[in-house]
């Protein structure tokens, strides 16, 4: 490993992490993302931004979400002590709120009267459509046709929330596709339309703006553990699943510092890297530009974009953050990838030993989890994020499991 | 900077003695298919085009509208690639030395073929001129020097969000031409007033002397014609495109006469900016 003195000042002021990040748009959205950049610039070193962010947090969204020592499954694996950062039980039922109440004040501040996401499994929009109800903001939400079909529950939740939900033809109609739409309509309403990205990717500033918004997990745990485990003790391991690599950022950023700390992250294997149907953009991927940004992406020999495949529609994305790739790169942070198999098993294991019913994304996560925590010492202590919960999954899952379940 | 003394500086040049605007015509490389492809290609000059911009396929083409998406996607499906893209601009070489090509995409694949050895193969093709998309200055450094060595202009789009501030961080980098997106949205949406290109084109003309081509829901002769009297080129795509996939068969294979009909409307087009009339400064 290439030894930093810090981790955490990335990125540069041309939004690069290393060679990766960056603003690959096309020009009519460039002074869009400028001004975007210097409105969070200002808002970051505003008090009353965060003061409000923080309110918001709290009495919204359910924050601080505690930090579970998961002692049956502790005991089922034996070896490490296990907890799990319960960011399933914030509105909305994952992490990705933190990050839409982030954008959505940054929107208004702008002066920004209408707001479009992109999503995938639909987590994304529904916290988008959510914010959006809140402040009263008309919301456009793209969404891959595939994907429709397959998340239905939430795609009916949006509507209720007021969103429209535009199905996305294009392309191959999932989650890159929808980026790709979202990015279109921003070009054609750059006057009163916000773009809320709904992971750390996409042009500078997206990137660091949407890490800084979602480090509120990881710094939550830096207190808690101390509250859990004594005065000064941290973590010795964090693990967290990755698609665009949002949670996994939010949980990691805070502790990329301290050197002692192994940390993990589970991309989604699908049925296994050498078979080529997966979504392990950094340990099945190379280097590339999409989206505005260079980053590891799922691509041909000739540069043309691969879809993803995950059991997991929200971890089915062919890139991934680019403060990721840089940190595969510098082997600051180890990438693994678990196969839709061994997350589904996961899934089970979870929901009769704890009582917790995880969503599939974290689902990856546990999986990995299970893998290594048997080998480690009894006085190891790793923190998993339990960024969603499985609500939005159980039909999904009952159809895998050959049970038939009615909607 | 210095003005590189290019192919496509020439042909501005020649446009100006001519005192009538130009005609850019885009179609995308291997659309529905690398024979058909080529077929079109070879007639574009006699067609009427001065300029040629020929799309690189790629697979997420986020600022283009759903034809030239499609048109990607045929190209791709038909099984298009970078070099094969490279090779047929240096079979079109072969057969014309005049005619300007510029080469419309986006950055992946040529980031994936070795930004270095891409100028490299595209000098060597006959390419003239680069339009990459989502490499906007900030990030141009990835090619500019290498193009700049090879004699490869660089196009930049400017587009009705670039104001004063932004413009001259734009037209420093340029060569070549300036292209103007007349609208803020994906390539074939709609089309802008006449006036506000006229306002946009004399704004950009503040900055740079510099041709400029405009544009972005160009469809019809006239609209070419009256382009043509404001601005030193107009850049045709999407309407071109629709014939492609106006005449496919049920399996995406031309139907006889696409060929015909697509260069019908280029010569359409060209007899527009012809007889413009208006002389361009």
């Amino acid at each position: 490993m290439k030894k930093l003195n810090t981790y955490r000042g990335g990125p540069d002021e041309a939004g690069h992490f290393g060679i990766y990040g960056g603003r690959f748009v096309a020009e009519t959205l460039m002074p869009l993302i400028l001004e975007v950049e210097a409105a969070w610039d200002a808002a970051r070193a505003d008090t009353a931004f965060w003061d409000e962010f923080h309110y918001l947090m709290k009495h919204y969204v359910g924050r601080p979400s505690p930090l579970y020592f998961a002692k049956r499954l502790t005991e089922h694996f034996g070896g490490a002590k296990l907890y799990f950062k319960r960011d399933e039980l914030n509105h909305t039922g994952a992490h990705k709120i933190n990050n839409t109440i982030g954008q959505i004040l940054l929107a208004r501040r702008m002066g920004k009267t209408r707001i479009i996401a992109e999503t995938g499994a639909g987590q994304h929009g529904v916290a988008t459509a959510t914010v959006c109800a809140l402040f009263g903001l008309p919301c456009v939400v793209y969404m891959g046709e595939t994907d429709i079909e397959r998340q239905a529950p939430n795609v009916f939740r949006m509507k209720l929330l007021g969103a429209e939900v535009r199905a996305v033809t294009s392309g191959t109609g999932t989650l890159k596709d929808a980026m790709n739409e979202a990015l279109r309509d921003w070009v054609a309403n750059v006057d009163d339309t916000f773009y809320i990205i709904g992971t750390v990717a996409g042009p500078h500033p997206y990137p660091a703006m949407v890490r800084d918004f979602q480090c509120i997990i990881g710094n939550e745990v830096r207190e808690q553990i101390q509250e859990a485990e004594g005065e000064g003790r941290m973590p010795d391991s964090l693990v967290a699943c990755i698609g665009g690599g949002s949670n996994a950022m939010g949980l990691f950023h805070p502790f990329l510092d301290d050197e002692d700390i192994r940390i993990i992250g589970v991309e989604a294997g699908g049925h296994g890297i050498e078979t080529g149907k997966h979504c392990a953009s950094l340990t099945g991927g190379k280097p590339g530009v999409l989206h505005g940004n260079r980053t590891y992406l799922l691509q041909t020999d000739d540069g043309q974009i691969l879809d993803g495949h995950s059991i997991s529609a929200g971890l089915d994305y062919p890139g991934i953050g680019p403060e990721h790739s840089w940190l595969f790169d510098n082997g600051r942070v180890e990438y693994v990838s678990v196969t839709d198999r061994e997350a589904l098993d996961a899934f089970q294991l979870c929901t009769k030993t704890e009582g917790i019913i995880p969503a599939l994304e974290p689902s990856h996560a546990l999986a990995h989890v299970g893998k290594i925590l048997g080998e480690l010492p009894s006085d190891h202590i790793m923190v998993m994020n339990m960024c969603g919960r499985g609500d939005k999954d159980v039909f999904a899952v009952a159809k895998m499991l050959g049970v038939e379940v009615s909607q | 900077m210095s003005r590189i003394a290019s192919r496509i500086a020439g042909r501005f040049e020649a446009l100006k003695e001519q005192g009538r605007g130009g005609l850019i015509t885009f179609v995308t490389a291997g659309d529905p298919d690398l024979e058909t492809s080529r077929d079109i290609l070879m007639g574009l000059a006699d067609a009427g085009a001065d300029l040629i911009e020929l799309g690189m396929p790629f697979s997420d083409p986020m600022a283009d509208g759903p034809a030239i998406q499609a048109a990607s996607l045929r190209a791709l499906k038909s099984g298009m690639t970078l070099k094969k893209t490279l090779a047929l601009v240096a079979e079109f070489r072969q057969q014309d030395k005049d005619t300007p090509v510029v080469l419309m995409g986006y950055y992946n694949p040529i980031y994936i073929h070795g930004s270095d050895a891409f100028i490299t193969d595209a000098k060597a093709a006959g390419v003239d001129g680069l339009i990459i998309v989502d490499l906007p200055p900030e990030e141009m450094h990835e090619l500019e020097g290498a193009a700049h060595a090879a004699g490869i202009d660089i196009i930049f789009l400017t587009a009705p969000t670039s104001d004063d501030a932004r413009l001259p961080v734009i037209v420093e980098r340029a060569s070549g031409f300036v292209y103007y997106v007349s609208i803020t949205g994906v390539t074939g949406t709609g089309s802008a007033d006449i006036g506000d290109i006229h306002s946009a084109v004399e704004r950009i003309r503040r900055h740079t002397d510099l041709p400029i081509g405009v544009g972005f829901g160009i469809k019809t002769p006239e609209q070419a014609a009256e382009i043509s009297s404001v601005a030193n080129a107009a850049v045709v795509g999407s309407a071109l495109v629709d014939i492609i996939a106006a005449n496919l068969d049920a399996g995406g294979k031309a139907k006889p006469g696409l060929v015909e009909k697509l260069l019908g409307l280029v010569a359409d087009l060209a007899a527009g900016v012809r007889g413009a009339g208006k002389k361009v400064t």
